[in-house]
């Protein structure tokens, strides 16, 4: 059971690739129809909440699908198996990026990469603006928080913190 | 002792990251490159360019090589528990305590004030890491082109890092040539 649960996770974690919402049909995959630990309701459920909480949404998943499967050595399991696959591929990447550094064409890499970097960032934005600005309330908070952050140079935290409190105050 | 130091930048950023990767950014950015200046701008883009190349979550991608860079595998090993711990915690408590009460409209409406803030905080940093880069019509282009095959043809950001890898050094490698010849 809990090699299952480490077997399963680790496929996910390996075959994620692309970030965020890549990993969802892995992730259905597995945990719902593979190996019937969630069922379709409960998965969108957790989808749901992992909008709310801290953190990616493999790491969220594994820890409630390992608890609800195995306690909390289960969620420990899970959990330490999705992250591995990055954790060992990262670990060889950076290692040789380190050793590579100071070849020309590495950083010839990098040079072009840093400001394709930044569209892909800029993108993000764009993305997770589509689902959000959904009325003008939204697009009102975001307009003041930009200003404050272009201005102000608020602590990120308090910034959530107000933003949370608006949410509350205009809906 | 730096290793503490860091297990709490990477607690703090973790416990922040609520509803994706991507809000790490900023997060990362405020911690990791302005108020401990442990790393530069560039190499921040840098480490974005990696963790977008590899399996996995991108938050947690990030922690590994910013944490490898700044402590070697331990670092790299206490930048991923701090990112993940909070999350893993908070999902226990879910699990445990309060999945039965997941209707609550309060916390709904806490995040739809947080999420336009998410983008703000986005497009915040994307200025500011454009201001460091600093002009250049070559950067310009390739910011652009990549936004653009993202947001209006849909290719997924890590054939573009890849294939972007492959423009910038065929490109800087001919500049470079170039640069050769004309002495």
């Amino acid at each position: 059971m809990i090699l299952e649960l480490f077997l399963a996770f680790f496929k996910i974690g390996l075959f994620s690739f692309g970030g965020g919402y890549a990993m969802l049909p892995f992730i259905q995959n597995q945990a719902i129809e593979v190996h019937g630990w969630l069922t379709t309701h409960e998965f969108l459920d957790i989808l749901g909440i992992a909008q709310v909480t801290p953190g990616p949404i493999s790491i969220n998943t594994a820890t409630f699908v390992g608890y609800r499967t195995g306690g909390v050595l289960g969620s420990i399991v899970a959990t330490t198996a999705v992250i591995l696959p990055s954790f060992i591929i990262v670990l060889i990447i950076s290692f040789f990026i380190h050793k590579f550094k100071e070849s020309r064409s590495v950083q010839n890499i990098f040079k072009g990469l840093r400001p394709i970097v930044l569209g892909l960032v800029a993108s993000a934005a764009v993305d997770i603006g589509r689902g959000v600005f959904i009325d003008y309330k939204a697009v009102l908070i975001s307009i003041g928080i930009f200003l404050i952050l272009t201005f102000n140079k608020m602590n990120t935290i308090k910034i959530l913190v107000f933003a949370g409190l608006l949410g509350v105050l205009f809906y | 002792m730096k290793l503490f130091k860091l297990f709490m930048a990477f607690f703090k950023i973790g416990f922040f990251t609520i509803g994706g990767g991507y809000v790490m950014l900023p997060l990362i950015q405020k911690e990791v490159v302005d108020n401990n200046k442990w790393l530069t701008d560039e190499e921040f883009l840098d480490a974005i360019a990696i963790a977008q190349s590899s399996p996995g979550a991108v938050a947690i991608n990030i922690s590994i090589f910013i944490g490898y860079n700044l402590g070697g595998f331990l670092g790299a090993l206490v930048c991923t528990l701090g990112t993940a711990l909070p999350s893993v915690i908070t999902i226990l408590i879910v699990a445990i305590y309060l999945f039965q009460y997941r209707e609550i409209s309060i916390v709904e409406k806490v995040f739809l004030g947080i999420r336009p803030a998410v983008v703000s905080m986005i497009a915040s940093s994307v200025v500011v890491l454009g201001k460091s880069l600093g002009f250049g019509w070559d950067k310009i282009i390739f910011a652009i082109t990549s936004f653009t095959l993202i947001v209006f043809f849909d290719i997924s950001p890590i054939a573009v890092i890849l294939g972007g890898a492959v423009v910038s050094s065929l490109y800087y490698g001919y500049v470079d040539r170039k640069e050769g010849e004309d002495r």
